[in-house]
């Protein structure tokens, strides 16, 4: 076999890479998705998580059955009834907030079947005691009750109404510290809740999800154009037949392959500058760290997925065979990468899953850098695992994908 | 003696444990229409890929272009074209920048490549339609930029795959006519398989019928038809509404006739030998004054060569394995295929 030279192999490659950047861009439907397909990630990903300040209006009912307490004072009889003041106060502080929707429930049966059906998504039950409690130096008992079948929420919601509840009871303390012991108002605080907690990130503001998912998202869609887009690229040319005319030309099939990854490398890169676009754009995410360095390291993910996108063409032999495989394949790296959760969030065993897939390091250097501005000292590991993953997996894959093109 | 562009010793091919291709040996000379005849699944695909080199024999030689096709495979691409079964071309890339991107496979230089595709659609009349998209051409028009892309290196062999599969009759005709241009005028080799007789018949010099893998049979058109016949005489029949005996007794005498027989009240069956001899048969009955309403040669076809050969139709291949399933189901069965599995 006569060896090609590189510049041959790179002229032909280009010539491919050409062709298939020219029918895309001829395809409308395939440049819409270009920019759909993210903008959809985002936004799905971006909106359906829910965190403490994306909750607002969530229906809550109160079921207020203190029956309160007449106190006898100076002979004179002087209704007590903490309930209501405990009622009038939360609906303050909500109507501040706006987090919930506040209705008014008969008890604990009547919360149970409306959560059942649906119309609140939590409630607040005052007992009968409650002011005698109060009134009798013991504490006043506030039942939430939440809907379990919903944890995120019914975790956010137990999570405000316990600090406002708090927040409430903290209040009540400072007053009869100043009433009972006449300390000053100003020092109460203190006396009260002597530690005080502040929270300080190394970059300036407040990150949203929106910065945790850009940067897993751009990993994501760059391993996607390389494993379904090159594996669909040559098995559909295969199935059509297109596949042997360039095979039947004096081409080495290594520029078949570089051109196909260049094509698909030039779409994912384009992919990931959109997918910043509206981050930046429309979500307000902030790029803190140094865009060549993010460049570098999109490209580096590149090179560490065409081993395994090239890998999948060999083996599978029809189109339908390639779409089954990198399914497969890539479900669990979605999921596992810390692309949409934490890889800390989740239990051990899974954690070291995570660890052997290359989409983990590639969606962690890229947050490192976009998120937290680091620079290349920080995420030297993730590009050496990287460059070691690439290189092994095209090691494996290119001899493999020769034999497979001449069978 | 002519050269040899093509030459195969002992090919074979398979597939696991199905021989595509078996123990198959042919010489092509260049210049020639070298055609494979054979009903689908015969080999005849698999052949044409092992010859591109899109295929690695399982055993065997290979030479093609005067290089082996298997360590030479590069130099054999370069003197080779190969129109396939399927388009070989892009829908969404117009016609010029079709033949571009294979003409910059070839490595053509920007103004040899440019003049080349000029010269290519002009010899198809396609000048007009250089720079729409192919996905907006008539079949007819796709298979015509198709050959003409496998031309683009200017081969020295061209492969065709069942080029006129799934044209009308008209394109068929016309891929038919550029096949024969291309062959005359520049002398291109050509390999060609095809499962329409017609096609065979016309185009090539020899013809080699592939069943099952094998070459069951390989020479010019009329050497295989006397295959059939058995002898050099060739049977005509000719319908004579005034039909007497005179007739046929001088018939009978020319020199050329070896026997005539009536069929019915109005036609005869003559079997004659020699190149003049339907003239001297047509003086004959002139002189006797017959009104001749029809003459016809029955010359066998191809398709007679193949079920003479094979015992089988080329083309109920399909139908046949259907019927005997169909019986293997029991008596009282439907006799009628059922799916549209024929052909």
């Amino acid at each position: 076999m006569i060896q090609m030279s590189t510049r041959q192999v790179l002229r032909h490659s280009s010539w491919i890479c050409w062709k298939d950047l020219l029918e895309f861009s001829r395809s409308k439907i395939r440049l819409v998705m270009l920019v759909v397909m993210p903008l959809f990630m985002m936004l799905m990903v971006g909106f359906i998580f829910p965190s403490s300040s994306s909750i607002s209006n969530q229906p809550v009912a109160i079921a207020n059955l203190d029956t309160g307490v007449t106190e006898v004072v100076n002979s004179t009889h002087i209704p007590m009834h903490l309930g209501n003041t405990f009622v009038t106060e939360l609906t303050a502080i909500n109507n501040k907030t706006g987090m919930m929707d506040l209705s008014t429930s008969t008890g604990f049966n009547d919360i149970k079947s409306r959560i059942q059906d649906g119309s609140i998504s939590g409630g607040i039950i005052l007992p009968s005691d409650f002011t005698s409690s109060l009134l009798h130096g013991f504490q006043g008992n506030v039942t939430i009750v939440t809907d379990q079948s919903n944890p995120q929420i019914s975790a956010i919601m137990q999570e405000v109404l316990t600090q406002t509840i708090q927040a409430m009871g903290t209040e009540q303390a400072e007053l009869g510290l100043n009433s009972t012991f006449h300390v000053a108002l100003n020092m109460t605080g203190a006396m009260i809740q002597p530690f005080n907690v502040q929270t300080k990130g190394i970059i300036p503001g407040n990150p949203n999800y929106f910065e945790f998912v850009a940067p897993g998202i751009t990993a994501m869609v760059v391993m996607m154009s390389l494993m379904t887009g090159l594996p669909h690229a040559i098995s559909y040319e295969r199935d059509v037949g297109t596949l042997d005319g360039m095979l039947v030309a004096p081409t080495s099939r290594l520029s078949i392959i570089l051109g196909k990854v260049m094509a698909q490398t030039v779409r994912g890169v384009v992919q990931a500058a959109i997918i910043f676009l509206i981050a930046v754009g429309l979500f307000g995410v902030v790029i803190y760290g140094n865009l060549l360095l993010v460049a570098a390291l999109i490209l580096l993910t590149v090179f560490s997925f065409v081993g395994l996108g090239i890998l999948i063409t060999s083996f599978a032999d029809r189109e339908e065979t390639a779409t089954m495989v990198m399914m497969t394949l890539m479900f669990p790296m979605m999921f596992l990468s810390g692309v949409f959760f934490p890889i800390q969030q989740m239990p051990w065993y899974m954690q070291d899953v995570a660890y052997i897939l290359p989409l983990t390091y590639a969606t962690t250097a890229l947050r490192k850098v976009i998120v937290l501005g680091a620079g290349i000292s920080a995420v030297w590991t993730d590009v050496l695992i990287l460059l070691l993953v690439g290189i092994v997996l095209l090691a494996i894959a290119v001899p493999l994908f020769k034999k497979a093109m001449s069978r | 003696m002519s050269k040899i562009a093509i030459r195969t010793k002992n090919l074979t091919k398979k597939f696991g444990d199905f021989t595509a291709v078996d123990n198959v040996s042919f010489d092509v000379e260049e210049g020639e229409i070298f055609g494979f005849l054979g009903p689908n699944g015969a080999g005849k695909s698999t052949t044409i890929r092992v010859l591109c080199t899109l295929s690695k024999p399982t055993s065997g030689s290979v030479e093609v272009a005067g290089f082996d096709a298997v360590k030479d495979d590069s130099e054999v691409r370069k003197h080779i074209g190969l129109v396939s079964e399927k388009l070989i071309m892009y829908n969404e890339l117009t016609a010029r920048e079709n033949l571009k991107l294979f003409g910059k496979l070839y490595d053509l230089p920007d103004d040899v490549l440019a003049k080349r595709i000029d010269e290519l659609l002009k010899f198809v009349h396609m000048e007009k339609w250089a720079d729409a998209r192919i996905g907006t051409f008539s079949t007819g028009m796709k298979q015509r930029i198709n050959v003409i892309r496998a031309m683009v290196n200017q081969p020295e062999i061209l492969f065709l795959d069942e080029p006129t599969l799934g044209l009308d009759p008209q394109s068929t005709v016309e891929i038919r006519e550029m096949i024969r241009k291309i062959n005359t005028e520049q002398g291109t080799t050509m390999i060609l398989t095809t499962h329409m007789m017609v096609d065979a018949e016309m185009l090539c010099g020899r013809i080699g019928i592939i069943d099952k893998g094998k070459i069951v049979a390989l020479d010019t058109s009329q050497n295989l038809k006397k295959l059939v016949s058995g002898t050099e005489s060739t049977a005509f029949e000719f319908e004579i509404p005034n039909l007497t005996q005179t007739m046929m007794t001088s018939l009978q005498s020319l020199g050329c006739v070896e026997s005539v027989s009536q069929e019915d009240q109005t036609r005869i069956k003559v079997r004659a030998a020699g190149e003049d001899s339907f003239d001297s048969m047509i003086d004959s009955l002139r002189s006797n004054h017959a009104r001749i309403t029809s003459a016809k040669s029955l010359e066998p076809t191809l398709e007679d060569v193949f079920l003479h050969i094979t015992g089988r139709n080329v083309v109920d291949q399909v139908s046949d394995t259907v019927k005997t399933t169909m019986q293997g189901g029991g008596p009282g069965g439907p006799r009628r295929p059922t799916g549209g599995r024929v052909r």
